[in-house]
């Protein structure tokens, strides 16, 4: 596959706009073309925020992902939103501690992770969306786990670092659950 | 004492009416600008009003700003050049009326320029018209019966209203009726430009003037009637200055 | 050689315009451009120049005719209902010959209307930015590498055409973010500007910045002699991109965000054996008239395609005149069609 077209969705404050940015950074680090879009609007905080991203080896066209390759969903509301639109032979990444179903499709591949449960068991609290990423990444094999710590020193500001160790700590807890 | 014509005025000639006390603030602008030694340096923004070819008399660098948007353009060129000496020169339509939101905030911001304000209490250059700063019952254009308090509400006073805020530095009204009060003008003109260059903030000075073309008088009945009925409304004075508050 | 950073268009943009100089800043917040000014308002004060938010889109327009006027590169930015608000200040700007860069982060209208991406101001950017017989240059990136580049022809044709330039971009190019690099972005030789009011010195005649012209001789002379000069900048300053215009039977024609759908949309329609063709308008004042001229003769028809009921889609009949049909596809409000939406179209259209 030339291009992959992800979505990840949640709440507001679950640092889905972060993870968004992180893969798009990993893409350039790749040497791919990147694209990420954000939804935007007045309800940002507490309401539903999701973010497209586009790696590829082409030039990328349009950056919207109507149907993406890959859902990465932290709540039920994009879950439910999202789930249908996937590409068939896509893959879904859902947080299990949020969202009380699983896919009932069979053309692509699930991955339920108890993310939430796991960030609080391991004092990650405000890091489920990076062990989401770690699931993604062990599913996907999309990016090596050193390009995305190199992303993660880009994106993460210096003032921050010390969230820097939680964030790959986090990310290789999804990795290997 | 031979009277010249101030360096800082070009040789063309007003186009104002007979009697209108526009030449007048004018050349005491120029005076003033001629004496501080800063026309070099005086970037000028003419407004829309009968004033709006003050860019061709006024011999510094000028810009003809938008109508009301003077202060606005007055403080696009001060930040741009923080070392001129910005000033804008507006009739009460432009300033109080369509620009005065612009004017509120050059206080409100403590804008480094200087404002000379010209309240004749009527719109001159499109005939005589209702100002924000026309009185109760004067006769205009369009207050025909004169202006009613019920319909149009109350005059706007400027000097009082931009004093109230901690921006300004300097605010006082004159007026241009008598030899004494030209010379107070001038004076507070001075002291408006220099409290400029003293980096202190907005100054203004409003400057009650006759429109004897609008209001139909004589250019000498004009003047009583600026003593009789807008001195009243629109009392002489110093508002607001800082330079005597940190002298205390 | 120099490392690819990730910016939103938004940012990116006002990177862009310090790093060609923009020393100045005037500003109002509305959505979706905020950022533009969030970012103007942390750098400036940290390169030497100065952000400054106004107290109305009114009095930043104004902001900028002075500071244009005291001869220095400075911008504005806005969305649709700002820039309503800037026209009156944009007709002075145009009518005292005055530079200076507008940022249109395009949102739906009319009225408040929303905040999702439009293309709904193309006959505003392009017609009417105020009253009068003007003009102002108007470039519509749709990337935000040339969101970059843009920035920065944006401010070399201003000072060298003495002219108003708008960049008309959308919600969606100032939200999105995409690899740029800084680094290679080609620059204009601009002209001293001997006409700025930045105080005689004593040593010439005072500078007018003006728009006002009372005799109609005066007036007519002045506004003709604009015209000469927005001639030349026809003739010299159109851009555009085309892709696969060769062997085209069906032309798409879109700018903007919307060109990217247009281009995915054709890559489909190729890999179906389908003859379709692009042509990306890059400056949408001046149009590009060239390419669609030449096509004119050998596609069979043209689709339009925007974010709004058919504005730019004038322009393209105006060059196509009559030589093939021009049809159009639109989303408005702040939607924006999908690739197999257009692909739809373009079936329909060829009938396949």
């Amino acid at each position: 596959m030339s291009a992959t077209r992800m979505m990840l969705a949640g709440f507001g404050g679950q640092g889905i706009l972060f993870a968004g940015k992180l893969l798009a950074y990993a893409g350039m680090l790749a040497n791919k073309n990147v694209s990420w879009l954000p939804s935007y609007g007045p309800e940002m905080r507490g309401g539903t925020a999701n973010c497209a991203v586009i790696v590829s080896d082409e030039e990328i066209g349009s950056p919207l992902v109507p149907a993406p390759d890959v859902l990465l969903a932290l709540n039920l509301p994009s879950f439910e939103k999202f789930e249908p639109a996937v590409e068939a032979g896509g893959l879904i990444v859902f947080d299990s501690s949020l969202i009380p179903q699983t896919s009932q499709r069979t053309d692509v591949t699930v991955c339920a992770v108890n993310a939430t449960s796991m960030a609080s068991d391991e004092g990650l609290n405000g890091l489920a969306n990076m062990i989401m990423i770690g699931k993604f990444l062990r599913a996907s094999g999309l990016f090596d786990l050193d390009t995305v710590f190199r992303a993660l020193e880009k994106c993460v500001p210096p003032s921050k670092a010390a969230l820097l160790e939680k964030n790959k700590q986090a990310i290789s807890l999804g990795y290997n659950a | 004492m031979a009277i010249k014509r101030p360096h800082a005025l070009t040789d063309v000639e007003l186009h104002y009416c007979p009697g209108c006390t526009h030449g007048i603030v004018h050349r005491l602008v120029a005076e003033v600008i001629d004496e501080l030694g800063i026309e070099g340096k005086t970037v000028g923004v003419a407004p829309v009003g009968c004033s709006v070819f003050a860019y061709n008399y006024f011999n510094c660098d000028m810009i003809e700003a938008p109508h009301g948007r003077a202060p606005a353009v007055a403080t696009g060129v001060k930040r741009a050049r923080p070392e001129c000496a910005v000033f804008t020169y507006q009739g009460d339509g432009d300033l109080a009326a369509i620009g005065t939101a612009e004017t509120v905030h050059v206080g409100a911001r403590g804008e480094n320029i200087t404002i000379i304000f010209i309240n004749n209490a009527i719109y001159g250059m499109t005939g005589g018209q209702m100002a924000p700063t026309t009185i109760a019952n004067q006769v205009t254009t369009t207050t025909p019966y004169g202006r009613s308090l019920q319909v149009n509400g109350n005059p706007v006073k400027v000097c009082e209203m931009l004093a109230t805020l901690d921006g300004t530095a300097y605010a006082e009204r004159v007026s241009v009726d008598c030899v004494k009060n030209v010379m107070a003008a001038k004076k507070a003109i001075k002291k408006a430009f220099t409290m400029q260059l003293e980096g202190k903030g907005l100054s203004i000075v409003e400057v009650l003037s006759t429109c004897p073309t609008n209001w139909g008088l004589a250019p000498n009945a004009a003047m009583q009637w600026l003593r009789d009925n807008l001195m009243p409304v629109f009392p002489l004075g110093v508002y607001k200055d800082v330079s005597k508050e940190e002298s205390k | 050689m120099s490392e690819k950073v990730l910016m939103k268009g938004n940012e990116a943009l006002a990177e862009a315009a310090i790093r060609c100089g923009c020393t100045h800043f005037f500003g109002y917040p509305i959505t979706p451009q905020t950022e533009l000014s969030e970012y103007m308002a942390k750098q400036m004060p940290k390169r030497g120049g100065l952000y400054l938010q106004a107290e109305s889109e009114i009095a930043a327009i104004n902001m900028v005719l002075g500071a244009a006027s005291a001869g220095v590169r400075v911008m504005t930015s806005s969305s649709s209902p700002g820039i309503s608000l800037k026209c009156e200040g944009i007709s002075y700007l145009i009518g005292s010959d005055l530079p200076c860069v507008i940022v249109n982060m395009q949102r739906g209208g009319p009225g408040l209307g929303g905040i999702q991406p439009a293309q709904s101001d193309y006959f505003q950017a392009t017609r009417a930015l105020g009253h009068g017989d003007g003009h102002a240059i108007v470039l519509a990136p749709a990337t935000v590498q040339e969101v970059v580049n843009t920035t920065t022809l944006a401010f070399d044709l201003a000072d060298i055409y003495r002219t108003p330039v708008m960049i008309l971009g959308d919600g969606a190019l100032g939200q999105m973010m995409e690899p740029i690099d800084f680094a290679e972005v080609p620059r204009r030789q601009c002209p001293a500007k001997d006409w700025a009011c930045t105080g005689t010195g004593m040593k010439r005649p005072h500078n007018i910045v003006n728009s006002l012209y009372i005799q109609p001789e005066d007036l007519e002379r002045l506004v003709e002699e604009r015209f000469e000069r927005y001639a030349k900048i026809e003739a010299e300053e159109a851009l555009w991109e085309e892709q696969n215009t060769e062997d085209t039977e069906l032309v798409l024609v879109a700018y903007g965000i919307t060109a990217r759908i247009a281009k995915s949309a054709m890559n489909m329609a190729r890999e179906k054996g389908l003859k379709v063709g692009l042509v990306r308008p890059i400056t949408l004042w001046p149009f590009p008239k060239k390419p669609l001229d030449k096509l004119s003769a050998t596609a069979k028809r043209f689709l339009c395609v925007e974010l709004s009921m058919g504005q730019m889609v004038e322009d393209v009949r105006l060059v196509v005149n009559g030589r093939a049909p021009v049809d159009f596809f639109g989303r408005t409000g702040g939607m924006l069609m999908t690739p197999a939406e257009l692909l739809a179209q373009i079936e329909e259209r060829m009938g396949k």
